[in-house]
This record gives C-alpha cells, structure tokens and sequence, in this order.
C-alpha cells in the first residue's frame, strides 16, 4: 500500500498530464460521435455574448453584400405578384397550385425564422456556424439552415437556450441528398476539406448527360430539408474509373466566407414523420 | 503589473487575436491554419509549478475549443505542450547558471538560438498532435505530413514576427529584490 502511495507521489504530474489528456480526448470523441459535448451548452452562451459583440462590427464591413442578395431575392419576389400578370382570357379560371393554407397555418408546412451569424470559419477541415436564435426562440436540433438568398448552409446541430450551432456544408462529416435538376438524378454531396468554394457530388451515373454550369438542388429524401433548394452548380466533371459514376465539383451557391443572414428551416411535420419511420421500422422486426 | 494579472490579460488577448484575427483571415490554401496562441503557455513564467502548467494549458486550450467549436482538440494539445515544457527549458539551461537571470523565456533571457529552438519543438509537438487528432477522422498520410509541416512554418513566422514586434521588457531579477 505503501508503495503505492509512493509511485503516485513520485509521477503525480505525470498522472495529472494523463487525467488532462484522458479528459480532453473524452470531449473531443464524444463531441465526434454525438456533436454534443458537456459543458457546451453553457460555453455557447458565453462566446455566443462575445460573438455578437464582434459581429456587430464586422457587420458594418460586410453590409454591402449582404444588401446585394436580399435585394435579388425581393427582386424575385416582385416578379411573382399577381398584379404582375394579365389575366387574357375570362373563360379561363385561374388555378393556384401552391399547398393551400389559412391564416391558423394548418396546412403550412415549412416555418421560416431568421438568424443571424455571430462566428463563422472555413479555414477549418470542420466548419461550424454559430447563429443568435436558440431553444428560446424555437430552433431545434436538425433543422436544416439557408443563406438570405434561399441556398443551403447546413444543419443544426446543437442548441442553447439563445444560441445554437451549424454544422456547415463545409465539414468532412456532412452529407446531404441532392439531386441534379435537369436529368432528376439523386446523389450525395460531401466536402473533401480542400477548398472551402467547392463540394464533391458522387453516385451520378456517367449515363446521364452532365454539363458544366448544372444545377444541383436538395433531394426529396430530407424530412429537415425542404425539397428544390439551390446548392450549387457543377464546375467541374471528371470520372471515376473504378466504378460507373461521375465524380462532380459542384460550385457552392452560397458564399460561406461571407454569412450574415440566414433562415432556419422548421418542418413542421418533422416528429411526424420521424415517428412514423420508427414505428414501421419497429412493425419490420416484429414481422 | 503582478504575474497574474499580466498573464490573465495576455490570455485574453490572445484567445482573442486567435479567434477573430487569425481564424478569420480569408482561406488561402487548405494546408494553412494560422495558429498562434498557444505562444501564451510559452511565455508563462519559469517558476510555475510543473502541475500549475498542466491546469492553465487546459484551461488556455478548452477557452478556445469552446469558441472553435471543437471541444477538446486544442486542450489536448495544449496540455502535451505544457507537460513536456520543463523538459526542454531543462535541457536548453546554461549549465553554469543555477537558473535563467529573467522571469520569462524570452530571445531576451535565453538568447535566440535556444529560444528557436525551444519554440520550434514545442510548436511542433503541439501541431503533431492536433493535426494528428484532427486526420484520425479524416485525410490522407501525406497530407498529414504536409499539413504539420505548413502549420509548424507559419506557425514560427507569426512567432518570429510576434517577437520582433512586441519586446518585452522585463526587469533582470537580482537576489537583493
């Protein structure tokens, strides 16, 4: 026992050097796995505080562009008026065929709110997005986030009660169903961590006809995601010669070295939806 | 100044110039990741204790995880460096002297050629490691190597240029004070 006592005395520090690193290994896997790390909820509200600060000077620098979407984006919306139309023909009875909704919002199926962006990096291999809304405000964990003008940013990943986290599209553990938007073809877009402007689309056959400057919008087979979401366009085509599919650079949509305001997309049919899928899932084993 | 005071305002700023200066400069290369502040455990006195070192790297290394995102990553390095950091000191001491004549490592108090060195081991134990996590994940061998090798050059540059920049001017500690 004795002797005990003595081998911790004599390496305490080298013990101690072995807690440190055994716990920061800890935070850093479980973090990995579960994007949830303990403590970090808190810590989000303190460098949430200090980010906002700083954000509102970077705002000042960056205002310009950010006034340049928003304004394409009305410019988009003005054009859809109905007094922008010419009804020709009286015979003819005009046909909505957006999902109908009342002013209760029964029928409404995406909820938009807008944030903004307190720390953004994408010097990193994994980015991530701090925005001012939380819990508080009603966001939740995987609600899928755009830029102000409508194209994908990434996916909630972790929430305080004012703040929360975005796992960017530019993080190496991201991937998102898309399609291509002529031929309909569905694939998986991913980040190789190189340069922070372009994403890699895999699983499109070499059948299809792709040319440069596609447009590659999100897939039908996200419940966070809405479906036609702009990601990017196609910059470069190249060929995997093991297998039958194209290896794709896909120019990104939205500029991420330039966040300010985004939209946090809610399904509201999300729990629905993600009920029903275990319950059949748990039908399937019984069966 | 007192010690403490000085290497509290020291951390701040330089969690601070970290977070929003270094961390935010335009995307170059995917090899070139900025990183200075881990210079703050190497400026730490000399008279700290060995297990003092340990607990302010942890605390130096999870104040910037939180605001990186990355929990974890950095602490680890950071107590890596603040273990082996005596070790080194150790072996560049004059061996005449009983111990360093000033309170800090410094060009100033070692003399540049043992202060680079003393830096460019230390930096490079620190990026070995944190990329060394980082790429468990993710990447390559070769862009591991590359990615330490880029890191701990830029790394040295920004340190280099820190000092020559900002001198700092520290009494020569006497046995009568």
């Amino acid at each position: 026992m004795r002797n005990i006592f003595l081998f911790i005395r004599r390496y305490f520090t080298f013990l101690a050097f072995l807690v440190f690193q055994g716990l920061a290994l800890w935070f850093l896997f479980t973090y990995n796995r579960f994007h949830r790390a303990k403590g970090l909820g808190v810590a989000n509200e303190i460098t949430g505080w200090v980010n906002t600060r700083y954000n509102t000077v970077q705002d000042f620098f960056t205002m310009r562009e950010e006034n340049r979407r928003v304004h394409k984006l009305n410019d988009s919306l003005m054009n859809l008026l109905s007094s922008n139309f010419l009804k020709r023909d009286t015979s003819l009875r005009l046909v909505t065929d957006s999902i109908p909704y009342d002013t209760l919002g029964h029928y409404r199926r995406y909820l938009e709110r807008a944030a903004e962006v307190v720390y953004n990096t994408v010097n990193s291999e994994k980015n991530y997005i701090q925005i001012n809304k939380g819990s508080n405000q009603g966001i939740k964990d995987n609600m899928s986030v755009l830029n102000s003008d409508g194209s994908l940013v990434g996916r909630v990943i972790n929430v305080s009660p004012n703040f929360s986290v975005i796992m960017s599209l530019l993080h190496v553990q991201n991937k998102v169903s898309v399609l291509v938007k002529k031929t309909k073809s569905a694939g998986s877009i991913s980040w190789d961590g190189k340069d922070p402007r372009y994403l890699v689309l895999n699983n499109i056959s070499v059948s299809d006809s792709i040319v440069k400057g596609d447009t590659i919008i999100t897939g039908t087979y996200s419940n966070s995601i809405p479906f036609g979401k702009m990601v990017g366009t196609v910059a470069e085509i190249s060929r995997d010669q093991a297998t039958n599919f194209f290896i794709l650079k896909i120019k990104t949509a939205a500029n991420f070295a330039d966040l300010q305001q985004v939209f946090v997309i809610e399904n509201l049919q999300y729990d629905e939806q993600e009920k029903l899928l275990e319950e059949t899932k748990k039908k399937i084993i019984k069966e | 100044m007192s010690d403490l005071v000085r290497n509290i305002i020291r951390l701040a700023i330089f969690i601070l110039v970290q977070v929003y200066l270094l961390n935010k400069i335009p995307f170059l290369h995917q090899f070139i990741a900025p990183y200075l502040y881990y210079l703050f455990i190497l400026w730490l006195p000399f008279n700290i204790s060995r297990m003092g070192l340990l607990v302010i790297g942890f605390i130096t290394g999870i104040t910037l995880d939180f605001f990186m995102m990355t929990p974890g990553l950095h602490a680890a390095a950071c107590v890596l460096i603040a273990y082996l950091r005596p070790f080194i000191i150790g072996i560049l001491a004059p061996k005449d002297a009983t111990g360093f004549s000033y309170r800090e490592p410094s060009p100033r108090a070692m003399g540049w050629t043992p202060y680079l060195i003393y830096t460019f081991v230390l930096t490079l134990f620190h990026h070995t490691y944190m990329v060394l996590l980082e790429w468990l994940s993710f990447g390559s061998i070769l862009s591991f190597i590359i990615k330490v090798i880029a890191t701990t050059g830029i790394s040295m540059l920004l340190i280099i240029t820190t000092e020559l920049l900002f001198p700092r001017r520290m009494k020569f500690r006497t046995n009568t004070a």
